[in-house]
């Protein structure tokens, strides 16, 4: 075994058992903070896989930000940050099932799958340029319409957001 | 390779070649080279801080016109030691109905966060850590993990201050870095690279040259970033007590006192990365050890002028530094990097000279502009005066007739 093979056994440990303890924490800022882990081992993997563009977007923006964002929400909303009530409901058992099911199916059809038996290749030097990243993404021909398409999401939401917000002044009578 | 004119890439060397010849692997001895290289770093960062700590102090002084320290040692030179001496004694409180993995886990998340950037920063042409292709993302983005750090103190701590601190501390990052990642869009549009070796040698002339609105923007979200005067409302005495850290003590206490110190060294050493050309200056390529020299002169420069500003200023109120920042900043910023976006296209990068003047001309107008519209909406919104009731002194001339002859 590698050092690189053994750092990624240690990574995808992490990103599994804290995504575990994050939706099974009772403290929501405790499931936060397990989320938080979580984002960094998947950022450690991104980081393995040599594009660490978006190692470190992935810090930035979901680290950086959105978990953030998480802990304010739930810090200045949640009256009592603890949940008492029972985890499990009467779906639990079913819900298992269905997804051991889908995960054995899953395994079972990437089994063939021939990528998966195939090593990585370490990426060649104009691929590890951020710069063909970015003229991906302004070019006609390549992503230029989907990145658009977002951007115009992206504003819609936060247009969205202020409207329901915003705090309609009554009018005087 | 010569030793005096490189020492470091001349150690690492000699170290490799002497590793080797022991039968050790290649793979290992890169390994063990990298660790050795991260620890000095890190060491050599620590061991900084008690002498900027100590420099900080006397400097304040004498802008305060005080001494500052000048008990232990010649000019008071041994007192960060002591200090660090006498935090190494104290107790470890942990205070009832802490979160202990967040509280225990927050001063280390604070320094390390800190020094994480020396990874990255170029000190000479071949002194690095790391020359990753991303280097002014990840610098922002270990910025995110400082933040994580505050949080993690706060909501540990179970003390309303320190909640209610960390919130404010973190809503001032978060808002203090808006600005300055828009403006640091524009060393990356000159250079055209995000990586930090290619910006500095893309700086023959410096980039304060070209973008001065930009690099003064950049300045101010530094110091804010690192929460000291005029910014440094993360510490209200009168609100917030101590802020976040309130309820540390001891060694833990020194992380974030450490952290804090280093993170305006740090910002000093990023600022003269991107906008001061680095190591660039006169004779770099023949004598690269040169350049580590230059390096250290202008960041000690940019902490002198931070000191400066930290000793003189009196701190902002929370409202006037947001205020401060989304109305004033923010929009310069986004003006700025845009019209310099289109001046640059415009002038063929040939003619240093006319582009430099373009620059320099379209940066003065902007700041005109900006100073205009700010006198204007200063003159519509006159500042309200908030005073308590008039109470005159017990002086002679405000006394009343009677009480003069009573007293006669």
């Amino acid at each position: 075994m590698t050092g690189m093979q053994l750092i990624f056994l240690i990574a995808a440990a992490v990103v599994v058992s804290s995504a575990f303890m994050s939706v099974t924490s009772r403290r929501m800022i405790h499931a936060a903070l397990w989320f938080v882990l979580a984002l960094l081992g998947v950022a450690v993997i991104y980081a393995l896989l040599e594009v660490s563009f978006f190692a470190v977007v992935q810090v930035l923006v979901y680290v950086g930000a959105i978990a953030i964002l998480i802990i304010f929400a739930t810090m200045l909303t949640r009256r009592a940050l603890e949940d008492h009530g029972k985890q499990f409901n009467r779906a639990t058992l079913m819900t298992l099932v269905i997804v051991s099911v889908i995960f054995a199916g899953l395994v079972f059809s990437l089994r063939s799958w021939p990528q998966l038996q195939s090593m990585t290749a370490p990426l060649s030097a104009d691929q590890l340029d951020v710069g063909v990243l970015g003229l991906a993404l302004t070019a006609p021909d390549g992503f230029a319409l989907p990145f658009e398409v977002t951007s115009i999401l992206l504003l819609a939401a936060l247009i969205g957001s202020i409207y329901v917000a915003y705090e309609r002044k009554e009018k005087k009578k | 390779m010569n030793f005096i004119y490189d020492p470091v890439p001349w150690v690492i060397n000699w170290l490799t070649q002497l590793l080797l010849s022991w039968g050790l692997s290649e793979n290992f001895v890169t390994t063990l080279l990298y660790l050795i290289g991260a620890v000095l770093i890190c060491l050599g960062a620590m061991l900084f801080t008690t002498m900027l700590i100590w420099a900080e102090r006397k400097i304040g002084g004498r802008f305060q016109d005080r001494l500052g320290p000048n008990r232990v040692g010649p000019w008071g030179i041994f007192q960060s030691i002591a200090d660090m001496l006498k935090i190494f004694t104290k107790e470890y409180i942990n205070p009832v109905g802490i979160d202990k993995i967040p509280f225990n886990l927050a001063p280390v998340l604070a320094v390390a966060a800190v020094l994480a950037v020396w990874a990255v920063i170029p000190f000479s042409q071949t002194v690095f850590g790391s020359n990753i292709n991303v280097g002014i993302l990840y610098i922002i983005a270990i910025g995110g993990l400082g933040e994580m750090a505050i949080i993690l103190a706060g909501f540990g701590s179970n003390n309303k201050y320190a909640l209610l601190g960390a919130f404010r501390a973190v809503a001032q990052l978060i808002s203090y870095e808006v600005p300055m990642v828009i403006v640091l869009l524009i060393p990356v549009m000159f250079s055209g690279s995000m990586g930090l070796n290619e910006i500095v040698q893309a700086q023959t002339i410096p980039f304060i040259v070209y973008a001065p609105v930009a690099c003064i923007i950049f300045f101010i979200c530094s110091i804010a970033e690192n929460g000291r005067a005029p910014f440094d409302l993360l510490e209200a005495d009168s609100e917030l007590v101590a802020g976040y850290n309130i309820e540390y003590s001891g060694l833990k206490f020194g992380m974030f006192f450490v952290a804090d110190f280093l993170h305006a060294f740090t910002s000093a050493i990023v600022f003269t990365t991107i906008f001061l050309g680095g190591w660039q200056g006169p004779g770099v390529e023949q004598i690269p050890v040169l350049g580590g020299a230059y390096m250290l002169i202008k960041t000690l420069l940019v902490y002198f002028l931070m000191l400066a500003i930290r000793f003189t200023v009196p701190r902002f109120r929370i409202d006037q530094m947001m205020a401060l920042n989304w109305k004033i900043l923010t929009p310069l910023a986004l003006v700025t990097v845009v019209v310099t976006a289109l001046v640059d296209k415009a002038i063929p990068h040939e003619m240093t000279v006319i582009r430099i003047g373009a620059l320099l001309v379209v940066n003065l107008i902007i700041w005109l502009l900006a100073d205009r519209m700010i006198t204007i909406y200063r003159k519509r919104n006159p500042v309200q005066v908030v005073t308590g009731k008039l109470r005159p002194l017990a002086r002679p001339e405000f006394l009343s007739v009677a009480e003069k002859e009573t007293a006669q």
